[in-house]
């Protein structure tokens, strides 16, 4: 399998009226052909950004793409003309969105939106276009498809939208499929059916998915290898199991100890992350995470180092690296 | 911890929303039996986790408690600290259920929803002193700034407005509102759902250290299951108005009865790759019917992988398969 995605110090910018929000600012990473890649982070870390970035979807003004590279499948989708981009949206390149409720038209029958893609990219007719569209909606496990490709959005429930919007995504084999919070709005045992219909599909068609969650066990289910972002940047990077057995990173290790466990013996205490995110106006100049750090807060005096340079992502482990000046295993400081 | 007493007693209580038709004549032409004749109690002391998914009438239970709404039958029977008696919310009128809306308060799930934008954060607070003519002047400057400090916001926060606030600390804000009137029980209406997963674990611990510092008693309105066992005693599971299931927390997590109690907590995922890959789902077909043309006999028979055909007919009644006092384990189940 080759290297599908490589997205190399990618940085999205929106320029408001309070200053300029370093949404993504440096981000680097590559995707193989199928493999499903999580993204955790909190709200209003980028995550969503540097996937709609992907897709070239940023808006603009007050938004703009300031730097980097997005090379897929061999092109840079930073150097091609709209046009060009518009063949690869939704044909090469999909995208599920967070809200199943708003992201449908409510005025077009499903089979208007789901044929729209198919006539336009596959070049297949009403007929054809309308035939597939079925299949696809019987797919993803739509009751009597032949008859509910008629209805529209309101007629279907929120878990048949999300539902639609993956057979949508999937209707013209993408290569990479970015699935933006899929099942945030969704109840858990429809979460658990959609999510395990999108893991179903790209592996039987060989896509490569993007998982953008808040939700560490979704992480934990599906994917391959995580990205951990941070105010905009990717804090730590590492294959699934390796992120779980041996996170290295102290928001990382912050994040999967501030949440209750179904698995383990029931906890006197939760261990929160103290403190807010921070203002991606005024990024300080060191480590974002300084503020809320337990290991800077326990050695202020050792981690001068933290609070005036940013770290580089350092080498951990066999395919894990993790952007902090300390090692948390042995406590020591890295150069 | 909880003790023998119990605070709260809800029997039957139903609310059913009419559905109608007409503009003149308007008359009704359904019901929407968001909540269909549930009994339960709490301690004093104790959380309750209520927990369902969207739709099940969780939190119209929860405020049908509070007489938010007016119940369509049933009794909630509540402990009044200072008459020392019991007193059925649903026949207090007017006067007299203003007056008891001071013990009873909520803490409710959306933070930008529920702070009016138009007032400073010490006036919100203050608010319940104000109406139930607890504090004046000195006495009530000085009762605003302890309680946000309780809730750990800086005094200073006084003057502030609700815009200038993150979710995490507006929901702190309507925390120290629901203590404002010093009351008995509180629901928290699903208080963390909107926020973020850093700050859940702030709000979490905060909502548990203030019930050891009061001893106040929660009904825990929520759908995250890890986080209900995490912070209930006992836990209460809904389907489509109907209540399911209720058993401590070890033994709701350990020996579930009910099919849907087993496919929620199966449909969690645990944050482990290496368990999550050798681990059996049990994945519900469907979606949850609508609580306005609810299917017969057992709500659940249509999603239920071990349904029979008497789940089709007969409502199955809740029974206590367990044992007396905390290890009561109620189900309604015609298989368990």
């Amino acid at each position: 399998m080759g290297t599908l995605l490589e997205v190399k110090a990618l940085r999205t910018h929106f320029f408001t009226q309070e200053g300029v929000v370093k949404a993504v600012d440096g981000v680097s990473y590559d995707l193989q052909e199928g493999e499903i890649l999580g993204l955790v982070g909190e709200s209003g870390c980028g995550k969503s950004v540097s996937a709609l970035s992907l897709m070239r979807l940023v808006q603009d003004p007050p938004g703009r793409i300031v730097g980097g590279q997005i090379m897929f499948e061999g092109r840079d989708l930073l150097g091609i003309s709209e046009d060009e981009m518009r063949a690869i949206r939704g044909n090469r390149m999909a995208m599920i969105f967070q809200e199943p409720m708003t992201s449908l038209n409510p005025v077009l029958t499903i089979n208007r939106q789901l044929s729209e893609a198919l006539e336009l990219h596959m070049k297949m007719d009403k007929n054809a276009a309308r035939r597939r569209s079925v299949e696809l909606l019987d797919m993803v496990g739509i009751p009597e498809a032949s008859r509910r490709i008629d209805d529209y959005p309101h007629q279907f429930s929120g878990g048949m939208r999300q539902r639609v919007m993956i057979a949508m995504g999937m209707s013209c084999n993408p290569k990479l499929l970015l699935a933006d919070e899929p099942t945030t709005a969704l109840d858990v045992t429809i979460q658990a059916q959609v999510l395990e219909i999108v893991k179903k599909l790209t592996s039987e068609m060989g896509t490569a998915v993007i998982i953008i969650t808040h939700n560490l066990g979704v992480v934990a289910r599906y994917a391959d290898r995580v990205n951990v972002m941070y105010a905009g940047r990717i804090i730590e990077r590492a294959t699934a199991r390796g992120l779980y057995a041996e996170p290295s990173h102290p928001y990382t290790i912050g994040l999967l100890n501030s949440v209750p466990r179904l698995d383990e013996a029931l906890k006197e205490k939760l261990d929160p992350i103290e403190g807010l995110p921070p203002d991606l106006v005024n990024l300080p100049q060191g480590c974002p995470f300084v503020p809320r750090c337990k290991f800077y807060r326990e050695n202020k005096d050792k981690l001068q180092k933290c609070v005036e340079t940013y770290p580089p992502l350092f080498m951990v482990g066999k395919d894990h690296m993790a952007a902090c000046w300390v090692n948390v295993q042995t406590g020591g400081v890295r150069e | 911890m909880a003790e023998e007493r119990i605070l709260l007693d809800v029997k039957e209580l139903s609310m059913y929303f009419p559905v109608t038709k007409g503009v003149i004549f308007e008359r009704k032409v359904a019901d929407i039996k968001a909540v269909d004749h549930i009994s339960f109690y709490i301690r004093k002391g104790e959380t309750l986790g209520l927990v369902g998914e969207s739709g099940c009438g969780k939190t119209t239970a929860g405020r049908s408690i509070l007489q938010l709404y007016k119940p369509t039958t049933g009794s909630v029977t509540f402990w009044d600290d200072d008459r020392g008696e019991y007193v059925d919310l649903v026949t207090l009128k007017g006067e007299a259920m203003r007056k008891m809306r001071r013990k009873i308060q909520i803490i409710f799930q959306d933070p930008y929803g529920s702070l009016n934008p138009r007032m400073s954060c010490g006036a919100i607070v203050g608010e319940p002193l104000k109406i139930h003519n607890l504090a004046k002047g000195k006495e009530y400057q000085e009762r605003v700034e302890e309680l946000l400090t309780i809730v750990g916001l800086h005094p200073y926060f006084a003057s502030r407005y609700p815009h200038e606030f993150s979710g995490g600390q507006r929901q702190r804000i309507g925390i120290a509102r629901a203590l404002a009137s010093n009351p008995q029980f509180i629901v928290c209406d699903e208080p963390i759902s909107a926020l973020d997963v850093s700050i859940q674990a702030q709000i979490i611990n905060l909502l548990e250290e203030l019930q050891g510092r009061f001893g106040l008693t929660y009904l825990f309105i929520a759908h995250d299951l890890a986080v209900v066992r995490h912070i209930s005693d006992r836990i209460a599971v809904m389907y489509l108005g109907r209540l399911a299931e209720i058993a401590n927390r070890e033994e709701l997590y350990e020996n579930p009865l009910h099919p849907y109690t087993k496919a929620l907590l199966s449909a969690v995922p645990i944050p482990d790759p290496v368990i999550e890959a050798t681990r059996e789902r049990i994945i519900l077909q469907g979606d949850v019917p609508s609580p306005m043309n609810p299917p017969s006999g057992c709500v659940f028979h249509t999603r239920c992988p071990i349904a029979i055909d008497e789940c089709k007919v007969t409502i199955p009644a809740l029974r206590n398969l367990g044992g007396e006092g905390i290890n009561e384990h109620w189900v309604a189940c015609h298989r368990a």
